[in-house]
């Protein structure tokens, strides 16, 4: 047990830097606050939608900003918009302030200065993906090896036995993470 | 029926202690969420879901509307009927048809004027806050949005409502 509480530290402990570091504010913490055992992966589920629109939304943007016969800064500005209100939504906080760098200079359409925000929008999102993924990564191995150790403690006579309700939640929280239960006799 | 409850006399506490919409209803409201951004869209279905509302979610003001029967073809067919919502959640800027012209829409409606409809933007402009509450809007909301916001909403529903 003492590795399963190791590891959940280490999950506290890389989810407070990510709140020190400014990748994340409350509004991510209140997306946590929403899970239950009917959605123990909406944080998960809601950041691959976020993934997939950001990268849809900075791709658009790139090829509006390549345009040699002229710059479309009213799409650009749409785009910003999009991205501004979801990064804002799932409390992405740094991707969010580059939006905000990003809108002023769309708005005053110089392209140089778009693509230098361009540019950092691209580097602060790459830096929020794959900080959640590790997040996402730990939660589920920490779950996974919980549930493990208690299927485990069941089978052993000689550990502390565990509430069978405890273990049916965890049960299902392995199945629905896409993981199997080990049949232990 | 659903017309009646949100306008007429309700029994029951209106403490608003609970945390459940089901109990201060007496069903599960339901509620329909415009908005065209596909997460600000999840989100919102997840805090009303999360306070036992049944949802259904529309990407723009043209299809709102023709959830809620008054599509451009379908004129005045709504006559004598109900309304199938006990509320509209609307964000204010969406493209082609704002968050405000659907708002007007409802209310030029005489089946759904009653229906209450709540505002969101991400920007908190007065004279736009106030455009909205004119026209009849019941509530305008700040994104992003919150469980304490859908409780919120919640509690001011009910003193409406009494």
């Amino acid at each position: 047990m003492d590795f399963v509480n190791q590891l959940q530290r280490k999950f506290i402990d890389y989810s407070s830097s990510l709140h020190r570091e400014g990748i994340v504010d409350d509004q991510f913490t209140q997306l946590r606050k929403l899970e239950d055992e009917n959605s123990p992966h909406f944080v998960m589920e809601v950041a691959s939608l976020f993934f997939e629109d950001c990268e849809k939304l900075i791709n658009n943007m790139a090829i509006a900003l390549e345009q040699k016969q002229g710059v479309d800064f009213k799409q650009i500005e749409e785009c910003i918009h999009q991205l501004k209100g979801s990064s804002s939504s799932i409390g992405a906080m740094r991707v969010k302030n580059a939006c905000i760098a990003f809108r002023s200079f769309s708005g005053a359409q110089n392209r140089e200065g778009c693509l230098r925000c361009l540019q950092q929008l691209s580097h602060e999102y790459s830096l929020l993906k794959n900080k959640l993924q590790t997040l996402f990564r730990v939660s589920v191995a920490s779950r996974c090896l919980y549930v493990c150790l208690v299927i485990f403690c069941r089978g052993n006579e000689h550990a502390e036995p565990f509430p069978d309700v405890l273990v049916f939640q965890l049960e299902k929280q392995i199945v629905a993470a896409g993981g199997s239960i080990p049949r232990v006799h | 029926m659903l017309y009646q409850i949100m306008d007429g006399d309700y029994g029951g506490s209106c403490g608003g202690c609970s945390e459940d919409m089901t109990v201060e209803f007496g069903y599960e409201p339901h509620v329909l969420a415009v908005d065209d951004n596909l997460i600000d869209r999840t989100l919102v279905e997840k805090l009303l879901k999360n306070s036992s509302c049944k949802v259904t979610t529309a990407e723009n003001g043209l299809r709102a509307l023709e959830f809620l029967g008054l599509g451009s073809d379908e004129r005045n067919s709504l006559e004598g009927t109900v309304s199938k919502v006990n509320l509209v959640i609307t964000d204010y800027c969406m493209p082609g048809m704002t968050g405000y012209e659907l708002l007007k829409k409802i209310k030029e409606s005489s089946v759904l004027k009653e229906v209450p409809v709540v505002i969101m933007s991400s920007e908190n402009i007065p004279t736009r806050i106030n455009q909205c509450l004119e026209e009849g809007a019941q509530m305008f909301m700040l994104k992003p949005l919150k469980q304490s916001d859908v409780k919120q909403l919640k509690r001011h529903l009910m003193k409406y409502r009494s």
